[in-house]
């Protein structure tokens, strides 16, 4: 599946102009502070509305505002992790997972079931009776990642998904994010400033550059 | 030096709220707490404040937690405004509210009063709708700044991961927002419920002082205070026990560091 977007986005008095295409990889958003790469993953999450332009994910057109197309966040199957884990805080870690399929109308023991089986996969599993406020910050952002991924998302958003962690956990989820990510075959786009991350889970970038005047451009390295 | 200063002067405001307080609890006849308490009129004045002052914070919510929403969520124009028009009642002496809502809802030349009366005959002044219209209009700012404040701590990006997790918005609104802001929204309605059971000036002059409709705890105390002393003091006693547990309801969030 193919991610395109070809639009504009006006937020808070300043302008994203975007132009990008990504294939079933993993692609480095990069560029200044408050250029815009958080906006651009808003905008593919659903979270922010294009301007004009046209947004679409395979044959599926999320967002083409000249036709009044828009696909809410919550049919669009964009995982998106944030700088913090923000785990429910009401909410154990296993019903955190078990979120998204219960908001899908799974039954809650199945979507249970289907909870601890995704902690398991990042060898995670004894953390599920705990409540978010017990967790480390590494231990937090692994159930984030399972939350993220236990509906098998259509694209995946993060954003400085390594920023709140220390240098350990950080190595330790970088390389659980790479083969995470590896064995999903979607577009995902990581927002970072850290070469070793671009390196370690990237194959494309997209630069994020601001044109000044208040506009940025978002563009792909092949365009 | 200093701080002995600084330690005397904080014991004299101690003392000068604690003091009378203390003060009706030293003067309620204890002995014939339960005779006072039990009396015809002690009984239906305290059945009225309870149902009224009930009542009024359950309305404060119903219409305050929409307020209270887009106050805290949503950026308009004029939002300043709404708020600052909303606290009046706050610092609005609460015979001028009494005033205010005479002229608003009163049955013969209240703006909005007469036509409710010609429309359906339904009359809020001398009624215990009036009462509990009375009660509401002061305590509703208590509610809604309480629970703005606590809505617009809630961290946006809880809505934003849990509609991008498939939450419709109605759902996020409930069950993410609002169970996050819980607390906030809590202590306001049990603040407005207490600011509502202790109205004296606005019920007094909007929906008058007619036993058993109207009459209210603190008109009780009021009255009483000319004909029975010891009775007065021994509802004035119930009204500081009700007082003492709203506080210990709200340990933490008011006696706390917060705001």
């Amino acid at each position: 599946m193919t991610l395109f977007v070809r639009g504009t986005v006006a937020r808070g008095g300043f302008v994203l102009d975007a132009n990008l295409m990504v294939g079933a990889e993993t692609v480095a958003v990069t560029g200044d502070n408050g250029s815009g790469k958080t906006t651009l993953l808003r905008v593919v999450a659903g979270l922010e509305r294009l301007q004009s332009g046209r947004m679409s994910l395979g044959e599926t057109v999320f967002d083409e505002p000249s036709v009044r197309t828009f696909v809410p966040p919550r049919t669009r199957s964009a995982s998106m992790i944030f700088q913090d884990a923000l785990l429910l805080p009401f909410l154990n870690a296993i019903d955190n997972v078990a979120f998204p399929l219960r908001r899908a109308g799974v039954p809650a023991d199945v979507a249970r079931d289907a909870a601890a089986a995704a902690l398991d996969r990042l060898g995670a599993g004894r953390l599920g009776p705990r409540d978010p406020s017990t967790l480390s910050g590494g231990e937090a952002r692994r159930v984030a990642l399972a939350r993220a991924l236990v509906r098998t998302p259509a694209v995946v958003l993060l954003d400085e998904p390594f920023t709140a962690l220390d240098r350990r956990s950080r190595a330790e989820f970088r390389s659980l994010l790479a083969d995470a990510l590896h064995s999903l075959t979607v577009p995902a786009l990581v927002v970072t400033h850290d070469d070793a991350d671009v390196e370690a889970l990237c194959r494309g970038e997209i630069r994020v550059i601001r044109t000044g005047d208040g506009r940025s451009t978002a563009a792909d390295s092949a365009a | 030096m200093r701080a002995t200063a600084l330690a005397v002067a904080a014991a004299v405001a101690t003392g000068f709220v604690a003091l009378p307080v203390a003060g009706v609890l030293v003067r309620t006849p204890w002995s014939g707490f339960l005779d006072a308490v039990g009396s015809r009129e002690a009984r239906s004045a305290i059945g009225l404040s309870l149902a009224t002052s009930l009542a009024s914070a359950v309305l404060a919510v119903v219409l305050g937690l929409p307020l209270a929403w887009v106050l805290a969520r949503r950026d308009f124009p004029g939002r300043r405004l709404v708020r600052a028009v909303v606290a009046v009642p706050m610092v609005l002496p609460p015979v001028v509210a009494g005033v205010a809502l005479l002229g608003t809802f009163g049955r013969s030349n209240g703006i909005v009063g007469r036509a409710l009366f010609e429309a359906t005959g339904l009359q809020l002044t001398f009624s215990p709708l009036g009462v509990v219209v009375a009660q509401c209009f002061v305590a509703l700012p208590f509610f809604v700044l309480s629970a703005e404040a606590g809505i617009a701590q809630v961290d946006r990006r809880y809505e934003d991961v849990a509609e991008t997790l498939g939450a419709r918005p109605g759902y996020v609104a409930r069950a993410v927002v609002l169970r996050l802001a819980a607390p906030a929204v809590a202590a306001g309605a049990v603040l407005a419920w207490a600011r509502a059971l202790g109205e004296f000036g606005a019920t007094i002059t909007f929906a008058g002082n007619v036993e058993g409709r109207t009459q209210t705890l603190p008109l009780a105390v009021y009255l009483l205070l000319e004909r029975d002393q010891g009775a007065a003091y021994a509802l004035s006693a119930v009204l500081v026990g009700i007082a003492i547990a709203v506080l210990v309801l709200l340990r933490g969030r008011w006696l706390g560091v917060r705001r």
